[in-house]
């Protein structure tokens, strides 16, 4: 688990512009699937064949793509300016390294040295448009030669695995779910899955609802990196998730209500295997799942999650404990897929 | 059909959005004899079908109701929880709860928090549990609980909690009761998570694929002290034929067509316009190649608090205007 995902956080591949993750998602699966294709919105879509044919037919979904920025226009100066593309705080980007375009051009998001900076200023956070990205260019011209307008921008940031268990690395949400699905992919199944490594979802879950509405499953299991706040300054009960706590179970976010019977069904099976979970505390964030559930005639809907500490930024960090117990609990979640005898 | 008696009935349902079981089975059960088919999908959505050669209809009314979700149990036993669909914080203080195991409670602000600015995480539940191993062995996380308020009559005004939206489901039912004969084929859909975000209907409205939807809800009255007008509607005034929410701009031929009937079969009623508040006309409009949509609602009071305020007259007056609209005679579209 540990080699792969370092493997896949490692790769650029924000919203829209998901070409080299799926290739590299692509590459590692091909082999061991019956049936592969790249759909118009950019999802990748795998089937597998299983042991058995599945009576209530099963999509598992991971989404491949990471928050980033966009190049706006380049300044007269040759500086960068540039817009998010997903949900980011504009107080964690400032001083943070960065890759432009295809050619992966480096830069870094700048601002004013400290020593120049009134008392006044200081207490603000500049906007957005405000920022610029520095790629080292001598004027305009210097800079349109590397850069264009539209031009993708992907954090840049190493792996480092720290303290208990601890990884640190861009993209965990939602590689993590990436790495699972692909060692799903990678062993025999009880059961044919549909797998869906979706585009898009950082900005509204649009790739997903395409995916399902081709594939129209029954039951949809949301592979997911979720927000931690196991921090000092909240109260218990405003702690969303934490950290090493185990696999988070999808019961209520703000766009989803999962389907309850699918939500007892994993919270019995991570009793009955030790394995520890939780539930969101506060009611936040929405995945893949909320496009998935309405899609055509409905779809029954779950979702595990692992907890992710400063999410959406280039140093997010996770428990490979809870990545671990991510992959057991879906796997055990196949075997009672490839079990059912009723109709859903 | 004694209104009253159902409502008693439908309100004993523990049915927040995502959890609809208990009133589907009920509702189920008091239309067994009056479809020809009955179907359960994905969502939890109950779609009944009675067979008819004419135009395809859909009728509409959501069968959840809001309510709250445990998210987390304190060291003292005090419950914490989120909410399921619009849940002000204010409007909640000190109301009695139940779970579905039948565990009782009250909802409690800190009283350290700023009642000025009160949220839902400045509230708890107190189910008088000592600490949280006694609370944990009543209530789990993920348990929801609904208002525990009860149900009166005051002259022709029913004062209830839920009446959103179970005033609106005895509507259509007493109408799908007096429904003689229709030319159409009727479809009428409880529909689930309505609360959360208008979910289930969408899905519904797909696997049917009608002609005409008329969707079946309450709608805020504008006839209370200081009210801001967000509806235009008032008790007693009759059913209000929906022009227009914030999720849906109706057809102009439903609202034309709804007004006629009324006044052809000698139904009070009255035009609504809400700028406050979607319904499942919402999704149902834009379903596939787009549905002719039309509303017909209940004027309600203090929408979403533990005692909503309905008009039994307007209650007849709905029941009345749909089961007209199912029987009439409607031009093919296709």
């Amino acid at each position: 688990m540990k080699e792969l995902l370092r493997e896949l956080c490692q790769v650029p591949g924000i919203s829209g512009f998901e070409e080299e993750i799926r290739a590299c998602i692509a590459e590692k699966i091909r082999p061991h699937v019956q049936d592969m294709k790249v759909d118009a919105v950019g999802n990748l879509i795998a089937w597998k064949a299983g042991r058995r044919k599945a009576k209530n037919e099963l999509l598992i979904t991971a989404h491949m793509d990471e928050v980033g920025f966009i190049v706006k226009r380049v300044d007269d100066k040759g500086y960068i300016r540039f817009a998010p593309i997903g949900g980011i705080d504009r107080r964690t980007v400032i001083g943070k390294k960065v890759l432009v375009g295809k050619a992966r051009i480096p830069g870094a998001i700048g601002l004013r040295a400290y020593h120049l900076v009134s008392a006044k200023e200081e207490k603000i956070v500049p906007d957005m448009a405000d920022l610029y990205i520095d790629i080292g260019a001598t004027g305009k011209e210097d800079a349109q030669k590397l850069v264009q307008i539209g031009d993708e921008i992907v954090f840049d940031s190493d792996w480092v695995e720290f303290g208990n268990h601890r990884i640190k690395a861009k993209a965990l949400d939602d590689r993590i779910g990436c790495a699972a699905m692909i060692r799903l992919i990678q062993s025999e199944l009880p059961v044919d899955c549909t797998f869906v490594f979706s585009a898009q979802e950082e900005v509204g879950a649009r790739g997903a609802f395409g995916a399902a509405f081709a594939i129209r499953p029954h039951i949809a299991l949301v592979l997911e990196g979720t927000t931690a706040a196991d921090l000092p300054e909240l109260k218990e009960h405003r702690q969303v998730t934490r950290v090493g706590a185990g696999p988070v179970l999808g019961l209520m976010d703000r766009q989803t209500l999962y389907d309850r019977e699918l939500f007892e069904r994993l919270r019995a099976l991570a009793e009955k295997h030790g394995i520890p979970w939780q539930t969101k505390r506060t009611i936040a964030g929405g995945t893949d799942a909320s496009a998935i559930q309405t899609t055509a005639s409905g779809v029954r809907v779950a979702s595990i999650s692992v907890p992710v500490r400063y999410i959406h930024t280039p140093s997010s960090t996770a428990s490979l404990n809870d990545c671990e117990q991510l992959y057991v609990l879906a796997e055990r979640f196949i075997e009672t897929i490839a079990n059912e005898k009723e109709d859903l | 059909m004694d209104i009253l008696t159902a409502l008693q009935e439908l309100n004993a349902c523990h049915a927040p959005s995502g959890e609809e079981k208990e009133i589907r089975d009920c509702i189920q059960r008091m239309t067994l004899d009056r479809v020809d088919e009955t179907h359960v999908d994905a969502l939890g959505n109950l779609i009944l079908h009675k067979k008819g050669t004419g135009p395809k209809l859909l009728f509409a009314a959501h069968m959840d109701s809001i309510g709250l979700m445990v998210t987390h149990i304190e060291k003292e036993g005090f419950l914490r929880f989120g909410c399921i669909g619009g849940l002000p914080a204010e409007n909640i203080l000190y109301t009695p709860v139940r779970f579905l195991s039948g565990i009782r409670g009250t909802i409690v602000p800190d009283q350290a928090a700023d009642r000025s600015k009160l949220t839902l995480d400045d509230l708890y539940v107190d189910i008088g549990a000592k600490d949280e191993q006694e609370a944990a062995e009543q209530v789990r996380i993920g348990d929801t609980a609904v208002y525990d308020t009860p149900l009166n009559l005051l002259g022709n005004r029913l004062l209830s909690p839920y009446l959103d939206n179970r005033i609106s489901c005895l509507a259509l039912l007493k109408a799908m009761e007096s429904i003689d004969k229709s030319p159409n084929d009727l479809y009428f859909v409880f529909t689930a998570q309505e609360e959360p975000g208008l979910r289930g209907a969408k899905p519904a409205a797909f696997a049917i694929d009608p002609d005409y939807a008329v969707v079946c809800d309450v709608t805020p009255a504008g006839d209370q002290p200081g009210s801001k007008h967000y509806g235009s509607s008032r008790l007693g005034g009759g059913a209000a034929i929906k022009v227009m929410d914030t999720s849906v701009i109706c057809h102009p031929e439903m609202v034309d067509r709804l007004k006629a009937l009324a006044e052809k079969n000698g139904i009070t009623a009255q035009n609504d316009v809400i700028v406050k508040g979607g319904t499942d006309a919402g999704p149902l409009h834009i379903s596939r190649s787009g549905v002719l949509t039309g509303g017909v609602s209940v004027p309600c009071r203090y929408i979403h608090t533990p005692q909503e305020m309905a008009d039994l007259r307007d209650v007849e007056s709905c029941a009345a205007l749909l089961s007209a609209f199912a029987e009439s005679a409607l031009p093919a579209l296709r």
